[in-house]
C-alpha cells in the first residue's frame, strides 16, 4: 500500500504551533526572571549611595524617606508590622482552617461536603479591597467597641481580616491533604473500634502533617503578599507595635502607599523597588518549601 | 444494640460527640459572621443602589453619583487581560501535560509557574511599572495595566487548565495515537475537546479574581478620576488610563472626604456581587459538565 503523506504546509504548520507551545511553556520562566530582573533593576542603584546602608535598611527602624537632613531608609518597623500580624492571622486561621478542613473531609455527608467546598470557594473568590473595605468600616467599629482602643485599624483588625482571607486555602489544601491519606487506614482504625475523632487524632493528623504544613505555609504565603486589606486595615503608623491593639504598616502597605508619591528614580522610589524585592524573596522561600513538602509527600 | 455500653465506651463516644460539634462550630464560625457582614454591607449600600447608580458617572468631585466610569474601566482591563493571560496560559499547560518530559528543566518550569502563583500583587505592580510602563515605554495606560494583570492570572490559568487536561483518561490519548495521529492532531481531536469545559470554568473564575485586583493596577494605569460620558460604552482607548471598580473603592473609602456615605458601600456590594455571581456561574458550569461526564 503506497503511503499518502499529509500536505507540507500541514505539516509545517503543526511544526510552527508546537514551537509555540513550547515558547509559552518557557513563557512562566520568564516572567519570574523577568519580575526579578525588572524590579532589582530599579532598587540596584540605591545599594551604591553614599547615605543608604544595607544593615540600616534591614534592622534599623527609622522610615524618613523624604528627610532633607537626616534621610534614613530603615524598613524593620515594616518588618515588624507584617510579621506580627501575619502571626496573628495564623493563630486564628490555622485552628479554625484545620478544624474546618477535618470536618470537610471526615464529618459530613457528602451533600453538606459539596455545599461547604462551594462556599469556601466563593469566600477564597471575595476581592482583598473589599476585605479591606470590610475592615475599615465594619471590623473597626466592632474593635472599637468591644475593646474601647482609640482607633479601630490595628494589628488585631488586619490580623482578622487576613485569617478569614486565609482560611479558604487552608480549608482547601488541608482537606486535599487529608483526602491523600489512604481509605485503608481509616478502615483499619474503624475496625479497631476506634471513634471518628481517634481516628482523627490518632491516624489522620500523623498521617496528613506534611500536607497541613502545606497548608499553613501557603496561608503564610497569602498573608505576607497581601495588599489592599492591610494598607486598609492595619492604620498607618511606622513603628515598632507594643501590642495588639497598636496600628502598623506592613512591608506590602509601605509600597503600595509611597509609591505614588515617591519621585520616580529618587532614592526614596528605588528603596521602594528594594522592599519589592525583599517581600519577593520572602514569598519565593515559603512558597517553595510549601512546593518541597507537598512533593515529599507525593513522593512516598 | 445488641452490646452493652461500658464506661470506656461511652466517655468514647461523648468525646466523638463533643469533637465532631466543636468541628462543625469551627467551620461554621468562618462563614456565618461573613454572611452576616455581607448583609451590613448590602442594607448600608441600599440607598444608593439601583441600576441608575452604574450607569451614571461620579459627580461633585466624586461624593455623589454613580459608578460607570470604573464599572467600563473594570470590564476593559478583565477582557484584555484574559485576551492576553488565556492563549499563553493554556498552550503552556498544554506542554507542560501534553509534551514535557520529566526531567529538571520542567521542573524548573514548575517551581517557576509555582513561584508565579505565589507573587504578591505589589511586586507585580512594580514590575509592571519598571516593565510595561518604563522599560516597555507603554506609559500609564490600559494597556500597561492588563499586560500586568495577564501576567499574575497566568499561573492559575496554568494550574486549572492542567487539571482540565489531566482528566482526560490516557486511554482515550493511545487510542487515538494508535490510529496514527501525531502528537498535535491528538490533542485537537482528543484533548482539547474532552477537557474544554474544564479550561473555560478555570479561565471563567480569573475573570472575578482580576476584576478584584487593586494593587496592580492603581500604578500602571488605573486613575482616580477619569471624565466619561454617561452610559458611553467605548469610553477608553488602549494607550488611556482609566478608573477601574476595586481602586474606586479604595479612593472613595480612603481618600475622598464628605462622600455621601452609601456610595462606597455600593460600590463595595457592585464589586462583591458581581464577583460572586461570576464564581457561583463557573461552578454551577462545572458541577453540570461533571454530571454529564460519560467516563
Amino acid at each position: 500500500m503506497q503511503k499518502r503523506g499529509r500536505p507540507s504546509w500541514a505539516v509545517f504548520a503543526e511544526k510552527a504551533l508546537e514551537g509555540i507551545i513550547y515558547l509559552c511553556g518557557f513563557s512562566a520562566i520568564i516572567f519570574v526572571l523577568g519580575i526579578f530582573f525588572f524590579v532589582f533593576k530599579v532598587a540596584l542603584p540605591v545599594l551604591f549611595e553614599p547615605n543608604f546602608s544595607l544593615s540600616q535598611f534591614l534592622f534599623s527602624a527609622e522610615w524618613y524617606p523624604t528627610s532633607e537632613s537626616n534621610v534614613r531608609y530603615g524598613v524593620l518597623a515594616m518588618i515588624a508590622g507584617t510579621f506580627s500580624v501575619t502571626l496573628l492571622a495564623m493563630l486564628i486561621a490555622v485552628p479554625f482552617g484545620l478544624g474546618a478542613a477535618i470536618f470537610v473531609s471526615e464529618f459530613c455527608g457528602s451533600k453538606l461536603k459539596e455545599t461547604l467546598k462551594i462556599i469556601i470557594e466563593l469566600l477564597a473568590a471575595i476581592p482583598s479591597v473589599v476585605w479591606g473595605f470590610i475592615g475599615l468600616t465594619v471590623m473597626s467599629k466592632l474593635i472599637v467597641q468591644f475593646t474601647g482602643a482609640p482607633v479601630g485599624v490595628n494589628i488585631l483588625n488586619g490580623g482578622i481580616i487576613l485569617a478569614l482571607m486565609s482560611v479558604p486555602i487552608i480549608v482547601s489544601i488541608g482537606e486535599d491533604a487529608l483526602k491523600a491519606v489512604p481509605d485503608s487506614y481509616r478502615e483499619a482504625g474503624l475496625a479497631l473500634g476506634a471513634t471518628h475523632w481517634q481516628l482523627v487524632y490518632r491516624v489522620l493528623l500523623p498521617a496528613a502533617k506534611n500536607g497541613l504544613l502545606a497548608a499553613v505555609l501557603l496561608g503564610v504565603g497569602r498573608a505576607v503578599g497581601e495588599t489592599m486589606a492591610v494598607l486598609m486595615a492595619t492604620g498607618h503608623a511606622v513603628h515598632i507595635p507594643d501590642g495588639i491593639l497598636d496600628s502598623v504598616r506592613t512591608l506590602t502597605a509601605n509600597i503600595a502607599a509611597e509609591l505614588g508619591e515617591a519621585p520616580e528614580n529618587s532614592n526614596h522610589y528605588r528603596v521602594l523597588f528594594l522592599t519589592g524585592v525583599l517581600l519577593f524573596s520572602i514569598t519565593f522561600v515559603v512558597n517553595l518549601a510549601a512546593d518541597l513538602v507537598i512533593r515529599g509527600i507525593k513522593k512516598k | 444494640m445488641m452490646f452493652t455500653e461500658t464506661p470506656f465506651v461511652r466517655v468514647k463516644l461523648r468525646r466523638q460527640a463533643v469533637a465532631k460539634w466543636a468541628f462543625f462550630a469551627m467551620a461554621v464560625s468562618m462563614i456565618v459572621p461573613l454572611l452576616l457582614i455581607i448583609a451590613y454591607l448590602v442594607e448600608r449600600a441600599m440607598p444608593s443602589l439601583s441600576l441608575e447608580f452604574l450607569v451614571a458617572v461620579p459627580a461633585k468631585g466624586m461624593k455623589e453619583g454613580g459608578i460607570w466610569p470604573a464599572l467600563v474601566g473594570t470590564i476593559y482591563l478583565v477582557v484584555i487581560s484574559l485576551a492576553v493571560a488565556a492563549p499563553i496560559g493554556v498552550l503552556a499547560a498544554v506542554y507542560l501535560n501534553e509534551y514535557a518530559k520529566d526531567n529538571w528543566f520542567n521542573r524548573l518550569i514548575n517551581l517557576a509557574v509555582i513561584n508565579l502563583a505565589g507573587v504578591p500583587s505589589i511586586v507585580h505592580a512594580l514590575f509592571g511599572l519598571g516593565a510595561f510602563v518604563y522599560a516597555a515605554q507603554f506609559g500609564y495606560s490600559i494597556i500597561s495595566a492588563s499586560l500586568t494583570l495577564a501576567i499574575m492570572t497566568m499561573p492559575v490559568i496554568i494550574a486549572s487548565t492542567r487539571e482540565a487536561l489531566a482528566s482526560v483518561p490516557r486511554s482515550f490519548r493511545e487510542a487515538c495515537w494508535n490510529v496514527g495521529a501525531t502528537r498535535w492532531q491528538t490533542i485537537r481531536a482528543i484533548v482539547l475537546p474532552n477537557s474544554i469545559s474544564g479550561i473555560l470554568t478555570g479561565i471563567i473564575l480569573q475573570v472575578s479574581r482580576t476584576a478584584g485586583e487593586t494593587a496592580p493596577v492603581m500604578f500602571t494605569g488605573a486613575v482616580f478620576f477619569k471624565a466619561v460620558k454617561s452610559g458611553d460604552l467605548f469610553p477608553y482607548g488602549l494607550g488611556d488610563q482609566c478608573m477601574a471598580l476595586s481602586m474606586h473603592l479604595y479612593t472613595l473609602s480612603t481618600q475622598v472626604p464628605g462622600v455621601k456615605e452609601s456610595i462606597p458601600y455600593a460600590t463595595a456590594v457592585v464589586l462583591l456581587g458581581s464577583v460572586l455571581l461570576v464564581n457561583a456561574a463557573a461552578i454551577a458550569l462545572r458541577v453540570w459538565l461533571r454530571n454529564r461526564k460519560k467516563w
